[in-house]
């Protein structure tokens, strides 16, 4: 850890409704300084003018309501209080908001989808900002994909309202075109026993700064968290993970995976775990790896972990980085298989655990097949 | 009928010369024993063959029917009939062994096995090396034990079928009995064809099992004696001692 590195609680100290109680990032915060802003089209200092050009369609499971509502409508910003400027941003300039929910008792029977889709060719001009309220009552179980495609600058919150002893599993999906700027908030609220599985898929465009987050009300709460990234020349990735264990007795286990390739690849993965005074039983674990396969590729990787009680179930972090192993790829290629084949099988492999974990058939065939078609750029 | 020639090596790893002009014929249906202490080289002998990225050949050739061995990447010495069995098998994780072996068998054959016969050659494979068939979806060599290890060589020495063979102290590790399960695999792919063996270790316990024709005594990089399997013999009575005291 660097001399520069704040405790976590100091870090997301901050919330706020209103983007003026954050000043404007000048990229030395710790929480901008892996950010190219300049890559951000106005989204942190209040330039990006809305112009609405992302369509957001919900294709719901039949048991599912989905709401269109207006700003006033009060469970927006229930679960969630934006903790930076952009998220601020994007609370405050949003017109409508989706709002989704899995009534008391009900298995939902097939994945809900949304599709947030950008109309611009790339980043265009001005940008659009979105916000989705997803709320799961009490014993009820759902499914839901957020899949982003398109061309936009897009900034949004997403919150997840778990109640007592209820499970949602979401897969988020970046796979926007080429030149697409998308930073987003996605936060989970879990009562009492809840379960929440996040699995978060970042492919396509030019920046994406994701930060998903976890909060419990109760105790039992029990979140996953897990990320795969592929970055290409260029492309600047960027996750934020951050756990608030402030009940006791809940878990939250954090695994994310990254390959990079090709001249400028970025990726940073920042996380934050705090453990405060009041959580005991807390057990939580968290991963970060990362794959570079050519030079000129960073991969920036910071765990946090703060632990203000003594009494922890569990606590642990990792991260690493490194090349393609040479002995991984000898060892294949002295059995006959091509270079590129090896290469294949090896990074199949890094993310092979992960893949496993995504329950919705589609999307993991999907992810696969991107995969594969990023290897063979 | 296949021959290695392998005329005057020479081999180094970073600036340190390991391999100081190795001479040696290995042909179809012989089996050659390279024995020696620890340090001798013989390791250096078998990556350099294969084309591990840490070792630099400096001089000499490396010909399989008369190919230019060291011309070629590492994946085709392996498609053009070499084979190394290691002697620490690399983990390889995330990428489960039916996986890996298809894919090797596919590269080695130059199409893909029929899924039906694969699966019998595969199970048959691991019969008769009495590897559990649940290694079949572990990921390779990860978590497996010594034994294991040397056992899913063998398997794939088997499958693959090359036309020489490079055993890098397969035996080391094994108890008895692994011993002898890995032995039967290396004689019957010595049964099974046009194969030549090149057996490299350290003990001569592997050889009651696995006869050689030749034994090479290596020493100071090179080779300083050869025989006979009555070298063998020699060997067990009176250890390298003379060898390394005269390479030295």
């Amino acid at each position: 850890m660097g001399l520069e590195t704040m405790p976590v609680s100091k870090l997301h100290a901050e919330s706020s409704y209103d983007p003026a109680d954050f000043p404007v990032p000048t990229g030395r915060e710790e929480e901008w300084r892996f950010t190219p802003l300049s890559r951000l089209k106005g989204l942190h200092d209040g330039t990006a003018a809305p112009v609405g050009n992302v369509v957001v369609e919900v294709d719901a499971a039949p048991e599912v309501t989905v709401e269109t509502v207006g700003r006033d409508d009060a469970r927006i910003g229930a679960a969630y209080v934006p903790s930076d400027r952009v998220s601020a941003q994007a609370y405050a300039s949003f017109e409508k908001a989706t709002v989704i929910t899995v009534p008391r008792e009900v298995v939902a029977s097939r994945p809900t989808v949304v599709n947030v889709r950008g109309l611009g060719e790339g980043a265009g001009h001005g940008a659009t900002y979105g916000h989705i309220v997803v709320r799961v009552e009490p014993m009820a179980q759902a499914v839901l994909v957020l899949d982003h495609t398109g061309g936009a600058v897009y900034a949004d919150n997403v919150e997840f309202a778990i109640g007592e002893g209820a499970t949602l599993k979401v897969v988020s999906l970046q796979d926007w075109a080429d030149g697409a700027v998308h930073v987003s908030h996605h936060h989970a609220q879990l009562g009492k026993d809840a379960t929440f599985r996040s699995f978060v898929v970042t492919l396509g465009g030019d920046l994406v700064r994701l930060s998903p987050s976890v909060s419990y009300t109760a105790p039992g709460g029990d979140a996953d968290l897990t990320g795969l990234y592929f970055v290409d020349a260029g492309q600047h990735l960027e996750h934020r993970l951050w756990v608030d264990h402030g009940v006791p007795n809940c878990r939250s286990n954090v695994t994310y995976k990254g390959a990079l390739q090709g001249d400028g690849a970025h990726s940073v993965w920042i996380g934050d775990v705090i453990i405060r005074a009041e959580a005991e039983g807390t057990d939580t674990y968290e991963l970060n790896r990362n794959l570079l396969l050519t030079d000129g590729a960073r991969a920036d990787s910071v765990p946090n972990l703060e632990i203000l009680t003594g009494e922890v179930a569990g606590a642990g972090h990792a991260s690493a980085s490194g090349r393609l192993d040479d002995e991984h790829i000898f060892y294949l290629q002295a059995r006959g298989i091509p270079y590129d084949e090896a290469r294949r099988l090896v990074v199949h492999g890094f993310f092979a655990q992960l893949l496993e974990k995504i329950e919705v058939e589609e999307i993991r065939e999907r992810v696969l097949s991107a995969v594969e078609a990023e290897l063979a750029r | 009928m296949s021959t290695l020639e392998i005329r005057d090596l020479h081999v180094a790893v970073g600036d340190k010369e390991i391999l100081r002009g190795v001479n040696l014929n290995i042909s179809s249906n012989e089996t050659h024993a390279i024995m020696g202490p620890n340090g001798s080289g013989k390791s250096t002998l078998a990556y350099a063959i294969a084309g591990h990225p840490k070792y630099t050949v400096t001089s000499g050739t490396v010909l399989l029917d008369g190919e230019d061995l060291l011309a070629m990447s590492v994946d085709e010495r392996a498609r053009a009939g070499l084979f190394l069995a290691m002697q620490y098998p690399v983990e390889v994780p995330g990428v489960s062994v039916s996986n890996f072996l298809r894919s090797a068998v596919t590269a080695v054959r130059g199409e893909a096995p029929k899924l039906r016969e694969f699966a019998k050659d595969l199970k048959n494979g691991m019969d008769a090396l009495s590897i559990d068939p649940a290694f079949a979806q572990r990921n390779t060599n990860e978590g497996f034990s010594g034994g294991e290890k040397k056992r899913h060589e063998i398997l794939q020495l088997e499958l693959l079928k090359p036309k020489i063979a490079v055993l890098d102290e397969t035996d080391s590790g094994l108890d008895v009995d692994a011993l002898r399960v890995v032995s039967e695999g290396i004689n019957r792919f010595r049964a099974s064809g046009d194969t030549g063996v090149l057996l490299i270790t350290h003990y001569t316990r592997i050889l009651r099992y696995v006869k050689p024709d030749f034994v090479h005594v290596f020493a100071g990089g090179r080779v300083v004696e050869e025989g006979g399997p009555e070298l063998a013999d020699k060997l067990e009575a009176e250890g390298y001692e003379s060898y390394v005291k005269a390479s030295a």
